[in-house]
Formats: structure tokens, sequence, C-alpha cells
């Protein structure tokens, strides 16, 4: 099977698509806002297309995951209010270290809870994992309330990530490129672990055909346990990357977020990282184009985009060989 | 060796007391008309369903509640009927995945090539790109990449071309010097040639056991006792 480019050549197409329609600077202003909302989904989807496609479950409750990891950084930055606002980037990291660790720690161990107590006893039932997760998401909405109160709690950025860089006539947010840049990295992780490790080899069985693992010995449960845990951990660092980018923090951000995340998923193949990857930039940059070029149809512009891939590759960009 | 083995799937009763025996280092061949309980057999043997009710031996052991991971780490490989390969996968990261101690052993890995030589020349490509017949040797190859004691296989000829049944039928000839197999088969040209027992199923029953030379001498019990699933593949 030979790389398949198409998919990952339409990010640059779309991006050059529109360049006769913008003017140069707002074009690039854009496109890295489109590449840092894209980059950003993946984070947040790339946990929900891998459980999806090793455990073929239906989760809706992973939103829970990206609200409870932004508050529980949040909880640790406005803690550490002085480190934030400090013009130093060493203080400024001492404060967003324990932060996204504290994110990552709470949404995965949620994680843990939900697959042990929610998801177990509905594994193969789409139906009953719909109303579960969903279900959960809600009681997890309103455990937050009583936790940390009904109110949006604000989140201002840290010192040394706030403010643009001019390049040119365009203005660059510094927290985008710190977006992006965390997104690469993450994507490189996962794409190393995936096809270069043992436990990656694993996963991508899996993924195809989870009766055939166990048949040759391996504790396909385990692994289940593992990729559901470290996927909450991953929408929890979505959670907070989000909640920087809207300097805010509330109860529904899980929810809100849900749709684009099941779009980028099913536009992506469900199972497939690296079609999440793409898929979430898609999203970004069309999102950001279509919101400057026709902010009327920029509500829909998901869907539209959505319909069309699935028009043209029914299974999604990167569709995964289930057995 | 299964005694009064019962598997139930959903409301269906499919083994209704299956007794059969599985001598060591021999080949034994389960036939049946279609629906008659055979690949349901195979996969109680493996643990993917479980009996309902029956003891299922292997080394004396009771087997029957036994994970599926515990049985393929007894050494019980299974090679299922849509070959379970993994598409995704290069044949080299599919056989990699079978070797759970590590890494391929090199020798092993000469007698894989000697058996199938088209698993060398496509050691690189993906699974997905292989013809069926590549993808039935590499799903038996994936199965013996390391040491069994017993290879469950269910229907390794199914739609491959007479000249790949005729490699399939060396390459099972060598198979069979150091391991037991049990083999689900339709073609009775290739149950023949390999087989050196026989149980016949039907309605998830055995009906008949006895050496594979005999069955194919008697003509009128291959008739009564496999009908027209032996006359469409002989």
């Amino acid at each position: 099977m030979k790389t398949d480019w198409i998919p990952l050549l339409l990010v640059p197409v779309i991006a050059i698509a529109a360049l006769p329609f913008i003017s140069g600077s707002t074009w690039l202003t854009l496109t890295v806002a489109g590449l840092a909302m894209g980059m950003m989904i993946f984070i947040m989807a790339s946990g929900l297309t891998l459980v999806f496609g090793l455990m073929d479950v239906m989760n809706f409750a992973h939103g829970a995951f990206i609200t409870v990891g932004a508050y529980a950084a949040a909880s640790v930055l406005l803690a550490m209010k002085g480190d934030m606002q400090a013009p130093s980037l060493a203080a400024n990291l001492a404060a967003i270290g324990p932060a996204l660790l504290a994110a990552m720690a709470l949404a995965a161990v949620l994680g843990l809870f939900f697959e042990r107590v929610v998801i177990r006893p509905v594994y193969g039932d789409h139906l009953k994992q719909i109303l579960v997760t969903m279900g959960g998401l809600i009681v997890v909405e309103q455990l937050i309330h009583v936790v940390w109160g009904p109110d949006i709690i604000p989140l201002p950025r840290p010192a040394t990530i706030t403010g643009a860089v001019l390049i040119g006539d365009a203005a660059i947010e510094r927290y985008r490129m710190l977006a992006v840049l965390v997104g690469l990295v993450v994507f490189v992780a996962m794409w190393l672990v995936l096809s270069r490790t043992r436990l990656g080899l694993l996963i991508r069985a899996g993924v195809e055909n989870t009766e055939m693992v166990e048949s040759l010995g391996y504790r396909i449960r385990r692994l289940f346990v593992g990729v559901f845990v470290a996927g909450s951990g991953l929408a929890g660092l979505g959670g907070v990357m989000w909640a920087m980018y809207q300097e805010s923090v509330n109860a529904a951000m899980g929810m809100q977020v849900m749709v684009v995340i099941f779009i980028v998923v099913i536009i992506g193949g469900l199972g497939s990282v690296g079609g999440c990857f793409v898929g979430a930039l898609l999203v970004g940059l069309v999102a950001n184009y279509i919101g400057y070029v026709a902010p009327k149809l920029a509500l829909g512009s998901n869907i539209l985009l959505m319909v069309l891939i699935l028009l043209w590759r029914p299974r999604g960009l990167y569709p995964v060989g289930k057995a | 060796m299964l005694k009064g083995v019962n598997t139930h799937i959903g409301q269906y009763h499919i083994l209704q007391g299956v007794d059969l025996s599985v001598p060591q280092n021999s080949l034994t061949m389960l036939l049946g008309r279609n629906g008659a309980g055979k690949t349901t057999c195979l996969r109680t043997i493996m643990g993917l369903w479980r009996a309902s009710a029956g003891s299922v031996k292997f080394e004396g052991k009771d087997i029957a509640r036994m994970p599926t991971p515990d049985l393929a780490r007894l050494g019980i490989a299974y090679v299922p009927e849509n070959m379970g390969i993994f598409a995704g996968l290069t044949v080299r990261e599919n056989m990699l995945l079978a070797a759970r101690a590590g890494d391929l052993d090199e020798r092993r890995l000469d007698w894989i090539y000697r058996l199938f030589p088209a698993m060398k020349k496509f050691w690189h490509t993906h699974a997905g790109n292989l013809s069926g017949g590549q993808k039935q040797m590499l799903a038996i190859s994936r199965a013996i990449v390391e040491p069994r004691k017993l290879l469950l296989v269910d229907e390794p000829t199914k739609g491959l071309a007479p000249a790949i049944i005729g490699a399939m039928i060396e390459a099972f000839r060598e198979l069979k010097r150091d391991a037991t197999l049990l083999v689900v088969e339709q073609n009775f040209h290739f149950a023949r040639s390999l087989g050196d027992a026989v149980a016949v199923m039907d309605s998830g029953r055995i009906v008949h056991t006895g050496t594979m030379s005999a069955l194919a001498a008697d003509e009128a019990l291959q008739q009564r006792l496999l009908g027209l699933s032996l006359e469409a593949h002989q």
C-alpha cells in the first residue's frame, strides 16, 4: 500500500486556493490561525479516534475529559498567578508545566473511571454507549458546577506568549504559533509510537482486528484501557490549549467542541490518527477562510466540508480497514 | 480433546455435544456440510466463542474457560477462514506481531521462506496488497512463526487457484511433521492428500471419525456423510 498523499495535499491546495480572495498579510494571519485551531482540535480528537478504532466505542463523554483538563489547569494557573504574569519564560513555564500535568493526570484518571465503570458494561452496544456517555458528560458538567461554580473563569495567557509577532504586515499571535508547535510535537510523538514501537504495532493491528490480536496471545483489554486513558489525557491537554485560546473556561466547553471533534474524526476516517490530523487542519483552515470571506457561511462550513469529503471518500480521508 | 461440548451463539445452539479427539503429531481433517458447526468448533477451542457445556482438554488441562490470549501462549495457533491478516501492516509487521518473543528467529524464517517464497519477496509489502493466495500464505506463516503445539486452520484453500492449492499441500505436508493440526476443509482433494485422521460434522455433532484413507476409499460413505459439499469440491 503506497502512502496516499492526496488528502494531505488538500491542506496546501486549500490554502493556495484561498489566496486570491484574501490579501497577503491577512491570508498569512488566517492560515496560521487555521493551522493553530486545527492542531488544537487534533490534540483533542486524536484520542477519540483511536478509542473508536480500537474499541469501537462511541464516546460522547470525551468532551468531559476536555473540560475537566481545562478546569484542572485553570486551578493550577490561577493559584500560580504570579508566575503566569511574570515577564519571564522560566516563570511562565514553571506555572504551565504543573498545569499541563494536572490537566492530563485528572483527565486520564477520569478516563480510567469512565472506561471501568461507564463504558465497560456497554461494549459492543452503540446505542447504549451513546446514552451512557452522553449522560456521563452531563453529570460531569454538573459536577463541575458543584466544584468550580457555574461562572465562566477567565484564564489569561502567560505573559511571554501574549501579543503578536509581525511578519511583514501580518500579525501572528504568539499563542497560535505555540499551538502549532505543540500540535506538531503531539502528532510526531504519536506517529513515532504508532509506527516505530511494538505498542504502536499492537494498536494498529487492534484497530483492524481485535479478535486476531487476542488470538496471537495479546490481552487486548489491557491495551484498550491504556489507549483510553492516554486518549483521555490528550483530551485534557487539548482542553488546556483550547481554554487558553479562548482565554476562559466554562463547563460547557467540552460539549460545544465535541461537534467539531466528531466532524474531524469522521472526515479523517474512524480510527485513523493521520486522517484525524489532516481532517483537523482542513477544518481549521476552512473555518478561518470562510469566516473571513463569507461570514454568513462560517457556521455551516465544517458540515459542508464533511459532506464534500464524504462524497469523495465515503469512509473518510484515510479509511481504516476493520475486520 | 473435546467432550460433550455445546456452544450457543445468541439464541442458536450450534455445537450440540461435540466429542472429538485430535491425535498428536498428525493432521486431522474436520469435514462437513456448510453450517455443520466446523468453524464454531475451531472458535470454541480457541476461546473465541465460549462452550456453554462440556470440556475442552489440551495436554490434560481443561481450557474451556481460558481466555484466548492464554490459549495462544499455551501454543495453540488459529488461522481463521477470513485469514485475519492485518491489511494495513506489512508482511514483516504481521509476522513480528505473531513473534511474541520479540524478534524473529532467522532460521525459522528461512524455513518459512522455503515453504512460501512469496513471503520473502513481499516482506515489506502491505498485506492488503497481496493476492488471495499470498494472504493465505501469510496467515499460515504468521501462525507458525514460532513453534506451536496445535494449529487450528479454517478452510485454507477457500478461493485459491489450483496451482496455489498444490503449493499449500506441499507446505502442509511439511507442517505436519512437527505439529498437531486440526484443519477445517471443504476441498476433498486437499483433505484426502493430507489428512491422517478425519472427523465429519453434521448439525453440530460429530457423526463420523476414522482414518482419512478409509473415508477416501469408501465413496458411498463420502456421499452419505458429505453429500453435495463433496461433489462441489471434488
